[in-house]
């Protein structure tokens, strides 16, 4: 896809289960029993288990890996505003990733992105920029 | 309970250093639902994976619960690329703390850097410590 200001990158839809966060969990170190107790999620005033913050940025990280066929990414940041509640079932829950080509500066591309889990967003002001 | 104010500006001992290997980013990878490849660029958010023993000593240091941290804000600003092999240490330190309705936002920034010294990313977290009661 040409990365060109003003494109429209096709949206990507991952699906999260209490499977991915066990697996992200032992991948990324990160063990908080808020990912995959609900008795503690609920005890500290959580919905339920929620998927990790860093896990729908690595999906993030993971949409722009494949829009724009691996590019160096120079920054990558978001705030994580509302939490991504993961049931235990089969289907679990679903982050969707909606990008727009923001500039093409000088070799940096910078996109603008949109994440979110049903009908929320789950990032604000999601930012990453590459090298294409 | 407050997270002491006194934080503030606190630099922690450097992490120790940290061989990255291709085992590993595979494994990253392959979690977020990446199939990575040797040559391939190390995932973004790979950084986390060091963050996190820095954050996990700091908040073991100050004696706050994990399960009451929950991530508000996370950022990377790459100097160069991640590639297999780099040994990287990171340091973590305390750069903000407010308190907003009973939670404290602790603001921190991890440098990363190389062997030689040399800083590869700056990776920012913010972590709000929940409040134990509801107010």
């Amino acid at each position: 896809m040409a990365l060109e200001a003003g494109a429209e990158l096709a949206p990507k839809t991952y699906p999260i289960t209490r499977a991915s966060l066990v697996r992200y969990a032992g991948a990324s170190g990160d063990f908080n029993p808020i990912h995959w107790s609900d008795r503690v999620a609920t005890a500290v005033g959580l919905p339920g288990v929620i998927a990790h913050g860093m896990f729908t940025m690595a999906l993030v990280a993971r949409a722009v890996a494949e829009w724009t066929d691996g590019a160096e990414v120079v920054d990558l940041g978001a705030k994580f505003t509302n939490p991504v509640v993961v049931p235990d079932d089969d289907e679990g829950t679903a982050v969707t990733v909606d990008g727009t080509v923001k500039s093409v500066d000088d070799g940096l591309v910078t996109i603008q992105l949109t994440v979110t889990s049903g009908d929320q967003k789950v990032l604000g002001m999601p930012k990453v920029t590459v090298r294409a | 309970m407050a997270v002491d104010g006194s934080l503030v500006g606190r630099v922690f001992p450097p992490t120790r250093p940290y061989r990255v290997t291709e085992e590993k980013v595979r494994e990253f990878a392959a979690a977020s639902g990446l199939g990575w490849e040797s040559g391939d660029q190390v995932p973004a958010t790979f950084p986390i994976v060091l963050a996190f023993d820095a954050m996990n000593a700091f908040l073991d240091d100050v004696e706050v619960e994990l399960s009451r941290i929950v991530h508000g804000e996370q950022k990377f600003s790459y100097a160069r690329p991640i590639a297999p092999g780099d040994v990287l240490t990171t340091s973590l330190s305390v750069a903000t703390l407010r308190q907003i309705g009973g939670n404290d936002i602790i603001g921190t920034v991890s440098a990363i850097t190389d062997e030689a010294g040399a800083l590869v990313c700056t990776t920012s977290a913010t972590l709000v410590h929940r409040a134990a009661e509801v107010a």
